[in-house]
């Protein structure tokens, strides 16, 4: 190895750790104060203690919340893997003019701000005279979990032999039962990883659902603005250290199903 | 390819798959978005640019638009400068090297923006750990707090779209034949020459998606600036959430969110043409 190569090693090295560290800092440090005594979040806390997860139980409003934003999460989850997937299939197999327009049409929401498309959709469903406030969510969030869902089954179709499909009806399978046996199989980690990318958006989501929640219905990161700007501390780290185990949950389930570097890509 | 004729274009069935989908998102999206836009420009007697015409004459306005643009620049160019070397950092790193650094970049992708500006607010306090590094280090005499100040808001921000950045710029490092600089320094080419007419044009097509989505998001972003700066401190996306939900105003609310719009998409729009634009002109 030249001095040079040495040297190179040892900056890709230190480029590295400090990302590392710069990025992790602010999920490190929401963990680190939820297990802490300190009620002023300082670091690193004087004592380890369990108290600001056993204070969760007592905020008023948290369960309701985090009910409301699982329902609305998988319900919308569910409806866009429905609407995505019958869509990718056109994408990918069908031969008619404009796909491509179609398929940024679809992914187009990831790129506006949330904010304008909260505000419009606000406006556009006080014209149709939407005013029910649990349906406004789940309407809306299709939107936010669409686009992850169509992006990641178009990529899986595209490498998805559909000559297969024919071996399998040669072989005597009845159409259904050959999308049932062998499409559904082939592209089921595709399902789950955008199926649970798209639930963590709309489970995350702020500025769209701050347009449609009232005193009475709150997704959960709505709620948690109220905490912090009513009464910050550590209680909502300790709810933050929840969901970014949530994360890690679904990091390890994406890597296992279609690996770290599938996800990275751009 | 098929021993079936190939149906005509408008009238392939599969096509009719798409249909749900794409009638959803026009209904409730598209729709919305163009009658936000067209309303916008019309007032009682037909086309106007009147709402626009008073929201810049007023200079509190221009000082909004200014922030907005400001801080997205700063963040945008705090995000290049870590986001560029880490590309290359994470495409050169060995195999346990890269898969820490995939871990940091992804999995903050999947945590919200209220969990990791809450996060902030700790990290930027007078006692918190951007203060002690600094003093340590001897940069300053004393704790400072960053929390509520424009610097705060940038650094928070900034970590918060950092993956935007690398993720594009690495797409294309790793595409990169390393022969390529190596055959320049057979050629004889200095590293610095290398760099700017080897690499650099390589990556450029990265760079400018990296840009465009950091740009983008920060102009847009809402709960960062309420959570990092404070109500003080506007921006366009802020005020409109304000004009909305507090001030009752849907008219400011509705011209400051179709310029966000027009900005967005003049981002996207602008930033597909340059990275096609370049990526023709390389190959």
């Amino acid at each position: 190895m030249t001095a040079l190569e040495r040297t190179s090693q040892y900056v890709v090295w230190f480029i590295a750790t400090f990302t590392v560290v710069f990025l992790m800092t602010p999920l490190v440090v929401t963990i680190a104060v939820s297990f802490g005594s300190s009620t002023v979040f300082t670091l690193p806390p004087p004592d380890w203690s369990l108290r600001w997860y056993e204070r969760l139980a007592g905020m008023r409003g948290l369960l309701p919340a985090l009910l409301v934003s699982l329902q609305v999460a998988a319900a919308s989850t569910a409806v866009a893997l429905v609407l995505g997937t019958l869509c990718a299939i056109a994408l990918v197999r069908g031969r008619f003019p404009g796909r491509e327009t179609i398929s940024t049409f679809l992914v187009s929401p990831l790129m506006l701000p949330g904010l304008v498309i909260g505000i419009a959709m606000l406006q556009g469903f006080k014209a149709m005279g939407l005013r029910d406030v649990y349906a406004s969510l789940l309407i809306a969030h299709v939107v936010i979990t669409l686009p992850y869902i169509v992006r990641t089954v178009v990529g899986a179709l595209s490498l998805f032999d559909f000559s297969l499909i024919d071996a399998a009806r040669t072989l005597g399978c009845s159409y259904p039962a050959a999308l049932t046996r062998v499409l559904v199989p082939a592209l089921a980690p595709a399902f789950l990883t955008s199926g649970m990318f798209a639930f963590l958006a709309s489970m995350d989501n702020y500025p769209i659902s701050m347009f449609f929640t009232d005193a009475w219905t709150k997704t959960l990161p709505i709620q948690m603005l109220q905490y912090v700007e009513e009464r910050p501390d550590p209680t909502i780290a300790a709810i933050s250290a929840g969901l970014v185990l949530l994360a890690i949950v679904a990091l390890v389930i994406g890597d296992r199903l279609v690996g770290l570097r599938k996800l990275a890509d751009f | 390819m098929t021993p079936k004729s190939a149906p005509s274009p408008w009238r392939d069935p599969v096509a009719l798959l798409a249909a749900p989908a794409v009638l959803y998102l026009l209904v409730i999206y598209a729709f919305p978005l163009l009658w936000l836009f067209m309303k916008s420009l019309t007032g009682p007697t037909g086309f106007t640019l009147q709402p626009y015409v008073s929201f810049l004459g007023d200079p509190f306005n221009w000082r909004v638009v200014g922030n907005t643009l400001r801080v997205a620049a700063w963040v945008t160019v705090v995000c290049f400068l870590i986001g560029y070397p880490a590309a290359f950092a994470l495409a050169r790193a060995g195999a346990v090297l890269q898969i820490v650094m995939l871990v940091a970049i992804i999995l903050p992708l999947s945590v919200g923006a209220v969990v990791k500006a809450f996060a902030w607010q700790i990290v930027l306090r007078r006692d918190g750990i951007v203060s002690q590094i600094l003093v340590g280090l001897g940069f300053w005499d004393e704790p400072q707090r960053l929390l509520f100040t424009e610097t705060g808001l940038v650094l928070g921000a900034a970590n918060i779209f950092l993956p935007f950045m690398i993720l594009p710029i690495y797409s294309v490092v790793k595409l990169i034949d390393p022969r390529l600089s190596e055959a320049g320094a057979t050629l004889g080419a200095t590293p610095l020459y290398r760099f700017a007419h080897v690499t650099l044009p390589l990556t450029l097509p990265g760079i400018v998606s990296g840009v465009a989505f950091v740009f983008s998001m920060s102009v847009s972003m809402f709960v960062i600036p309420s959570l990092l700066i404070g109500d003080r401190f506007q921006t366009l996306s802020t005020l409109t959430g304000r004009s909305f939900l507090l001030m009752r105003n849907e008219q400011l609310g509705s011209t400051t969110a179709v310029i966000l719009l027009v900005l967005a998409v003049a981002i996207v729009v602008g930033s597909t043409w340059l990275a096609r634009r370049i990526g023709g002109s390389t190959t």
